[in-house]
């Protein structure tokens, strides 16, 4: 099981520290060693599937990382059934997506650099879904954040994407120090950081506790999930090569927050402010990003606003109670599958278009690019919810599940997600309509073509999972019993049904169908320049609801006005009083300089003046 | 008897060979100030002698003689030797050992 | 002899083959500073072998009567917070030496003075380290200054004889208030029967609770000088801009490690009432250190200036570890001390190498040289992320030991603590994103990237960071019997978890 992590981890050394020396074969190497990390997972899977429910989950331990005083972490890993479906997902779309990048990345003379930091993003988000303590995770955690900014940074050169790099970071940063604090308070709590430990201590933590740190852990799951309100770095993210938007912030690294948030169900499940909090978090977001994605013309940032709103989707089921994670975990997966495939056909549109992102320069490229239309086209059929296609069977179930909670909260909740089913119509219709079909609006430099096997190929596969998965992994209930050891679901699964399956799927449908058939109406001529005349509404999705506004506002220009008036402060005030001390003392040695004239009249008369002075005393005291 | 008469030229003298020091910048002259003081405290030793009975005074004053004497022999070859390089006499000018 | 006593007089050894040497010859002087520093390096390393895991205590400890009439004695002991930190000054020297192999060219005075002062301070860090008399620190402590101000006022850039003034004299400042202390807990020994200056008999003494008060600000005013701690810090930025690298690697990487060793060694063995008292008011100094350091940090435009702000930062950092009064904030901080000093080393000599290329050390100058010298852009990068305390290098190990131990005792400490990991991100990628990323700036073109010899020096520094990262264990196992021994001295015991109690 460490090999799964080793692996991917010496690879991205190796190709880091060899440096030009490995040019020639470090993309291979970094493929290779991805493929066989998921050869890894799938026997892990299989050997699992052997045993009965209760065996499944193994613990392994490399060694013993820090032990002071009552804190005792070892580095080990826990391969349960939870981990397993993420292990297959990295390593699973990581070694498509790595075989896409050969082709996509061939005229980069840095190709190399890229393939060691895709192997490092393997090794690191592996980790983060092995690790069998808080702390381990945190590793993790903190490691993909890295890849991720040195993949959205990889064209540094351009000050632009430097910046955004810089963006990722810090918000994942804030994200994580939620987690830190969760973390803290566990073992001030608990005396432990493991996932075994906490989960036996919750039941005599107090509610307080509790919700302290779930809401910690919602932070870090904001923080790395680009959940309401860290999530403005996820546009800005869209700076990387676009397959690193597929595999880290569309299918996997983007996800680790409903990971976290699933793994620390014993949590959630204890607390119900937490709960609200999810749910507030997951709604809010689900929201914001349909609404952000309608307004976008850079494909990959419309896909990135629907990657936001996806997750929502996920965070909400996760409040939901214990049967909620199955479902997150569910649409994680097939979102996984159609989400990379489409940001794959983004990229393959912009690699026949000379990297143009601007949908209003595409238009009927669907003759020209047929495969990456068609694999496009069934990822879009998934994320809309159409039957019989993945995103029906996993994103219905989170609606329902929504509604069934009762009462206002249900109805809230439910009719929040059905909005944005219909919101998501609209704005993935709109990216279909604008880039494949309609007239062409390229200018006529362009030619674009469909792209080599190596990248079509991964596609396809991506296409296949996003018509198959959601079936496959509801048949029989299939994924709600493989994970229900890890997440107690069994005491939830008999809960109420308000509305019937049907009356949903039908009611999501309808909603759907309505959005998609605005858009078709709407978008039928599309200008090749955004129009600068549109509704306040399009202004403010434009700009991502002034969600970069508020953070100058309220965070950059205060922190800068700060900075500027503490190193003033440091010069002027702090140094300023050590210097007056100095100053003082100088001012005053001047004066007394002047008496050493160096006339020996001068000093006999200081001396006769003491003397003087002296015996005037000695005849007051004693007269 | 009265000895406040010889006090009270004690003090003269000396105050008049300690203005003599403070003021003058001939080395010579300051040289005789301050032989006028060593003489104004000789006198008022004496005087204390005479009036207490006893010859204590008068050997101090003695000793104060001697080394009026030696003081003379050194000073006033320091004096000729700085003459002698610089031309003057007056204490201002010989400040070699200043800055 | 004993070999921590040759581990201290090796590099004096080499001070005088340096008087011998030839001035015009200075890669004759260079080559035996270097062997001298090497050789001191493998005397440590056998220390590490003889030294007993596990054995709390002074080890390999010597005596000799110095002056009887006070009971002075040369008495030296190591344990494992002694050692680690003297390990990381004889592995530091070499570097500095290998790292620097022209930086002392073009000072005041020659090339053979500027290395023996640094062996010179090499063997007062060593002993200060070692010192387990209490006079013997504190005459050691007060010499230190007298090389350090040379390598500063000599060999530096920009205003170097002001700065180096300024440090001597915050320096002295601090020492005279310890010299006060000294004496008098000399006074109290001598009340109580018999006057020493044995630190494990000190710690023994019976000491009113307002003396303590007075007698633990001594030596805390001290220490909070030395280390620095916010508002005594002022002295650092001006002497890291006007030191060469080799210098600031010795003076931030080893030098302020005495301040908050003397915390741990004297402030909480001697003192653990008015430890007890004094720790509330001294966190919330270290709070402020850590946001104030960074924020400045933040603010700077000079590189080296820049590095000295986050060294204050992580000084509250490790002041906060050693105040919260728990085993993992005690071992967090003597760890983080080790790793603070290869961190910062790691930083000032690739920013050496860049100011030296660049001719400049305004951090607008540089800019874009990820594509032209991709390894030192890495090796800078890295330290960075050291200094962000990245998961996996060793910083991120003890920042949090220092944060979860500050947090069972001080939750809100610790959460405001938290802030500085956001603070230090932002200062890291700032810097690491205006100097290596965006455009070439115009006057880089040229910028040779790194040579065998400065590989070489960088090499085992990052080495060190990625190992003590990824296996801290054999650190902590040196430094955990002695935080327990501390502990107990101090009269603290660990907060015990509250749920199930």
């Amino acid at each position: 099981m460490v090999y799964l992590i080793a692996l991917p981890l010496l690879s991205a050394a190796l190709l880091l520290v060899l440096g030009r020396i490995a040019d020639k074969w470090g993309h291979l190497l970094a493929t290779f060693i991805s493929a066989t990390t998921f050869a890894i997972g799938v026997a892990e899977f299989f050997s699992m599937h052997g045993q009965s429910g209760g065996n499944r989950a193994v613990t392994q331990k490399v060694f013993e990382w820090i032990a002071v005083g009552n804190l005792k972490v070892d580095a080990s890993l826990l391969l349960d059934q939870l981990s397993i479906c993420f292990v297959l997902l990295i390593t699973g779309v990581g070694t498509l997506i790595h075989i896409y990048s050969i082709a996509y990345m061939e005229h980069d003379k840095d190709r190399r650099r890229f393939f060691a930091y895709l192997n490092l993003f393997i090794a690191a988000m592996l980790l983060l879904v092995l690790g069998d303590s808080y702390l381990n995770l945190y590793v993790g955690w903190e490691g993909v954040g890295l890849a991720s900014y040195l993949l959205i940074g990889f064209w540094n050169q351009n000050p632009a994407y430097a910046v955004a790099a810089k963006k990722a970071f810090i918000a994942n940063r804030v994200g994580d120090v939620g987690l830190s604090i969760a973390i803290m308070i566990s073992f001030a709590q608990f005396g432990t950081v493991s996932f075994v430990g906490v989960k036996a201590g919750a039941a005599h933590a107090s509610p307080v506790a509790l919700s302290a740190i779930g809401a910690m852990l919602l932070l870090a799951a904001a923080g790395k999930s680009a959940q309401f309100p860290l999530q403005s770095w996820l546009g800005d993210a869209m700076a990387g090569p676009t397959p690193v938007s597929a595999l880290i912030h569309a299918a996997t690294m983007v996800t680790a927050g409903v990971y976290l948030i699933t793994r620390s169900n014993f949590i959630f499940d204890a607390s119900s402010t937490a709960r609200i909090l999810v749910v507030t978090v997951g709604v809010i977001t689900l929201l914001f990003g349909a609404i952000v994605g309608t307004a976008k013309d850079d494909i990959k940032k419309a896909l990135a606003a629907s990657t936001m709103s996806q997750i929502g989707y996920m965070i909400l089921a996760t409040g939901l109670g214990p049967v909620g994670y199955a479902f997150a975990i569910m649409h994680l997966l097939t979102h996984g599958f159609f989400k990379a495939g489409m940001f794959l056909g983004a990229g393959s549109v912009m690699h026949g278009m000379e990297d143009e992102v601007n949908m209003r320069k595409y238009g009927g490229l669907a003759r020209l690019m047929p495969i990456t239309a068609v694999t496009f086209g069934l990822g879009y059929l998934a994320i809309l919810g159409v039957p019989p296609f993945a995103g029906f069977y996993s994103k219905d179930k989170i609606i329902e599940t929504a509604f069934n909670q009762g009462g206002g909260k249900g109805i809230l909740l439910g009719g929040a997600a059905l909005i944005g089913a219909g919101i998501t119509a609209f704005y993935m219709t709109r990216v279909v309509v604008l880039t494949f079909s309609g007239a062409r609006r390229w200018k006529d430099g362009a030619h674009p073509h469909e792209s080599s096997i190596l990248m079509w190929a991964p596609m396809v596969v991506l296409a296949i999972g996003s018509v198959a998965s959601g079936f496959l992994l509801s048949f029989g209930s299939s994924l709600v019993n493989w994970l229900q050891p890890v997440v107690n679901a069994s005491n939830a699964v008999g809960g109420k049904e308000l509305m019937k399956p049907l009356v949903v799927s039908l009611l999501a449908l309808v909603v759907v169908i309505l959005g998609a058939g605005y858009a078709i109406t709407k978008y039928r001529t599309v200008p090749d320049v955004a129009p600068e005349k549109v509704s306040l509404f399009t202004k403010a999705a434009r700009k991502d609801l002034y969600q970069d506004d508020l953070n100058d506002a309220l965070l950059v220009k205060p922190g800068k006005a700060l900075t500027l008036g503490l190193v003033a402060t440091d010069n002027y005030v702090i140094d300023g009083a050590v210097r007056l001390v100095g100053w003082v003392l100088s001012e005053i040695s001047d004066v007394l300089r002047k008496i050493q004239n160096g006339y020996v009249r001068t000093y006999a008369l200081i001396m006769l003046a003491g003397i003087f002075i002296g015996a005037l005393i000695i005849w007051v005291v004693t007269a | 008897m009265d000895i406040s008469n010889y006090l009270y030229l004690s003090v003269i003298l000396f105050t008049i060979g300690a203005l003599g020091v403070l003021i003058r910048r001939n080395a010579i002259v300051i040289f005789m100030c301050i032989e006028l003081m060593l003489n104004a405290s000789n006198l008022a030793l004496v005087t204390f002698s005479r009036s207490n009975g006893n010859l204590d005074g008068q050997v101090a004053s003695f000793f104060t003689m001697v080394v009026a004497a030696c003081e003379v022999v050194v000073g006033l070859a320091i004096i000729v030797t700085i003459y002698r390089s610089r031309r003057s006499a007056s204490v201002d000018d010989a400040s070699l050992l200043k800055n | 002899m004993n070999l921590l006593t040759t581990t201290i007089l090796l590099p004096l050894l080499g001070t005088l083959a340096l008087a011998l040497a030839p001035r015009g010859n200075t890669r004759l002087i260079k080559i035996i500073a270097l062997i001298s520093s090497l050789v001191t390096l493998v005397s440590s390393l056998l220390m590490l072998t003889k030294y007993k895991f596990g054995v709390t205590g002074f080890q390999l400890a010597s005596s000799h009567s110095w002056f009887k009439v006070f009971n002075i004695n040369y008495a030296v002991g190591i344990d494992g917070l002694a050692l680690v930190l003297i390990l990381l000054t004889t592995v530091l020297v070499p570097i500095v030496v290998v790292g620097g192999w022209n930086e002392a060219e073009g000072g005041r005075w020659s090339v053979k003075t500027f290395y023996m002062l640094i062996l010179a301070l090499e063997m007062f860090l060593v002993a200060v380290f070692a010192a387990t008399d209490l006079f013997l620190f504190y005459v050691i402590f007060e010499v230190m200054l007298i090389p350090v101000y040379f390598l500063i006022g000599g060999y530096g850039r920009g205003d170097r004889a002001a700065a180096a003034l300024k440090f001597l004299l915050y320096s002295l400042f601090g020492g005279l208030l310890m010299l006060a202390a000294v004496i008098g807990l000399f006074v109290i020994s001598l009340r109580q029967g018999h006057g020493s200056f044995d630190v494990t008999t000190l710690s023994h003494l019976k000491i009113s609770h307002n003396t303590q008060d007075w007698l633990f600000l001594g030596f805390f005013i001290a220490f909070a000088i030395k280390a620095p701690l916010f508002p005594f810090h002022t002295w650092l930025p001006a002497a890291a801009r006007s030191a060469t690298p080799g210098t600031s690697i010795l003076v931030l990487g080893v030098l302020d490690k005495v301040g908050t060793y003397g915390m741990i060694r004297f402030c909480l063995t001697l003192f653990p009432e008015a430890t007890k008292t004094f720790a509330p008011y001294i966190i919330v100094l270290s709070l402020l250190s850590i946001i104030y350091g960074a924020f400045l940090a933040i603010g700077q435009k000079d590189l080296n200036s820049l590095i000295a702000f986050t060294s204050i930062s992580h000084f509250g950092f490790i002041v906060l570890g050693i105040f919260a009064l728990t085993s993992q904030g005690i071992t967090g901080a003597s760890l983080y001390m080790v790793n603070h000093g290869f961190s910062t080393a790691a930083l000032f000599l690739v920013g050496g190498w860049m100011v030296q290329r660049r001719k400049s050390t305004q951090v607008e100058d540089f800019g874009g040289l990820q594509r032209i010298t991709p390894v030192m852009a890495w090796c800078f990068f890295i330290a960075g992320l050291s200094a962000l305390a990245l998961p996996g290098l060793s910083s991120f190990v003890s920042e949090f030991l220092v944060l979860i131990g500050t947090f069972t005792r001080y939750p809100a400490a610790a959460v405001i603590g938290t802030l500085g990991i956001i603070l230090a991100a932002l200062y890291v990628l700032i810097l690491v994103q205006r100097s290596l990323h965006g455009p070439l700036q115009e006057g880089n073109e040229e910028t040779p990237d790194l040579n065998w010899r400065e590989k070489v020096a960088i090499a085992p520094v990052i080495l060190a960071l990625v190992l003590l990262g990824f296996y801290p264990k054999p650190a902590i196992h040196l430094i955990d019997p002695a935080t327990s021994q501390i502990m107990l001295a101090a009269g603290a015991s660990d907060p015990t978890p509250l749920a199930g109690r």
